[in-house]
């Protein structure tokens, strides 16, 4: 791919836009059906159901809250509509008051204050349709890779994935980072066993350092729980492909990270400060990490399965990838790309990785991922604390 | 007489190999890695994607493959059985097995 055939939105803060979406952000459960109900009314606005923002307190509020913040200043996101309770812990002011310093357009509908779902349904459709208007008026402009953030992710994991899909990721991660872009590396679980070839990679003592921590952290966590983490991971769809242990797995999983050193590791929903490829500390979930990732800015993300998933988010397209042709073409509604022409021999990892080079050149120009068509809207935060 | 069976051995050290086809119980299968090749008769039916052992690995011996450690095999494997769940238990994560206080990662 050649550089400036990108085209996006740039944003008030200078970052760049591959979607224009309008977003209703729910700060609480209580608030998602009105949310819902705009994105009912109004084209061009997006939403998305949660469990979260009431009773949660410290770290874990605090996760939350960037979580939120991360998503309305995601660059695919026009304009943002905070929509709140009025009693809960997030307090909605407080989450659009942080979007807000981005320069984007940023408004507040409470349901306490408007008196009623069905008026607040109201009033932020009133605001949602002005502001979608704003955002289509907008024109894109050329940008080249090194403004993409571009997230990885594998789920659903067979035994292919190690050997076809993933280390095409890989070499797309390479090829991202070469150009001047960022890569994320996620799902700390599934690295569980692979983190000494994360760690000679890392740019320094001090990164290598973190990538011991945050895989002690994450197994410590089972072993405090008396359990053994492969009752949960790999789960029964891993195993039934043929994924034994978690280090199988997570030896699969490593081979998205390409190459390239490791320049820094960052938390849950955090911004990069580095550009190359970086570690985001996530679990394996793939709607908690999913979401971690473009709340931490991601654009794009590239997410193989062997078992094959709908998996979406409500404003970054999802390009998926299958690590076997049979999956593929018994679940073409869901998969974007077919990997598992390396595994037939009929295709080797460059040629693949090139194909899905152009996947996300032709996909930040507009083409829609199948996630994107079926309105697969998924959004989950890693809880690290209990509720209250 | 070996009879074509698509497997992948990743590192010549590995003491598996993963099947890209379904392969029958019985069959001669030959295995590639590098220069090296080897003849394996598979003792049970090896599905697409599962793996089978290239040679004896003993019991509490390493399960290698990509020339790292996914597990131990927790009884005897012999050279072409099926190598899965129910004769490799997994080393890291073990909240099951007393770790002491100390980390399974020693550090």
């Amino acid at each position: 791919m050649e550089q400036n055939l990108l085209w996006g939105y740039r944003r008030p803060d200078g970052r760049v836009g591959i979607r224009n979406h309008v977003l209703i952000l729910p700060t609480i459960v209580c608030a998602t059906q009105a949310a819902k109900n705009v994105t009912e009314l109004v084209q061009g606005t997006v939403s998305f159901i949660h469990q979260h923002g009431c009773a949660q307190v410290g770290v874990d509020y605090d996760q939350t809250f960037r979580t939120y913040v991360g998503m309305g200043t995601n660059p695919n996101v026009y304009g943002v509509i905070v929509m709140g309770l009025g009693c809960e812990t997030h307090q909605g002011k407080s989450v659009a008051d942080e979007i807000a310093k981005c320069g984007k357009p940023v408004e507040l509908v409470s349901i306490q204050d408007h008196g009623g779902t069905l008026a607040a349904t109201a009033e932020a459709s009133k605001i949602a349709a002005q502001m979608v208007q704003d955002a289509s008026a907008l024109v894109k402009e050329p940008f080249d890779m090194s403004e993409l953030i571009v997230a990885t992710e594998c789920g659903g994991s067979d035994a292919c994935s190690g050997l076809s899909a993933n280390p095409a990721v890989g070499y797309v991660s390479d090829r991202v980072v070469d150009r001047g872009g960022t890569a994320i590396l996620a799902e700390t679980t599934e690295l569980i066993g692979a983190e000494h070839l994360l760690a000679d990679r890392a740019v320094n003592d001090r990164v290598a350092q973190k990538v011991y921590q945050v895989i002690e952290a994450m197994e410590s966590r089972a072993i405090h729980m008396g359990v053994d983490i492969r009752t949960g991971n790999p789960s029964p769809g891993n195993r039934k492909g043929g994924l034994t242990t978690l280090e199988e797995k997570s030896l699969g999983a490593a081979a998205k990270a390409g190459t390239r050193p490791l320049q820094e590791l960052i938390d849950y929903a955090e911004r990069p400060s580095e550009k190359g490829l970086v570690w985001m500390d996530t679990p394996g979930h793939d709607i908690e990490q999913l979401t971690g990732m473009v709340a931490g800015g991601a654009q794009i993300v590239l997410f193989t399965s062997g078992r094959g998933t709908p998996t979406g988010s409500p404003i970054a397209p999802v390009i998926k990838i299958a690590t076997n042709t049979s999956m593929f073409e018994k679940m073409r509604e869901n998969m974007d790309v077919n990997a598992g022409t390396i595994i037939e021999g009929t295709e080797n990892l460059e040629s693949v990785g090139e194909r899905i080079l152009n996947e996300i050149e032709r996909t930040a120009n507009g083409k829609l991922t199948k996630s994107e068509i079926l309105k697969q809207h998924d959004f989950g935060i890693w809880r690290i604390g209990p509720t209250f | 007489m070996s009879t074509y069976f698509r497997n992948v051995m990743m590192q010549p050290n590995d003491n598996v190999s993963t099947a890209l086809t379904d392969i029958p119980v019985n069959s001669l299968v030959s295995v590639r890695c590098n220069q090296q090749i080897m003849e394996v008769t598979v003792k049970d039916t090896i599905e697409f994607g599962h793996k089978f052992a290239v040679v004896c690995i003993p019991e509490g011996s390493d399960v290698v493959k990509y020339g790292e450690v996914i597990g131990v095999a927790v009884k005897t494997i012999e050279a072409g059985e099926h190598v899965h769940i129910h004769n490799v238990d997994g080393k890291r994560g073990r909240g099951d097995i007393t770790h002491g206080t100390e980390s399974a990662l020693g550090i």
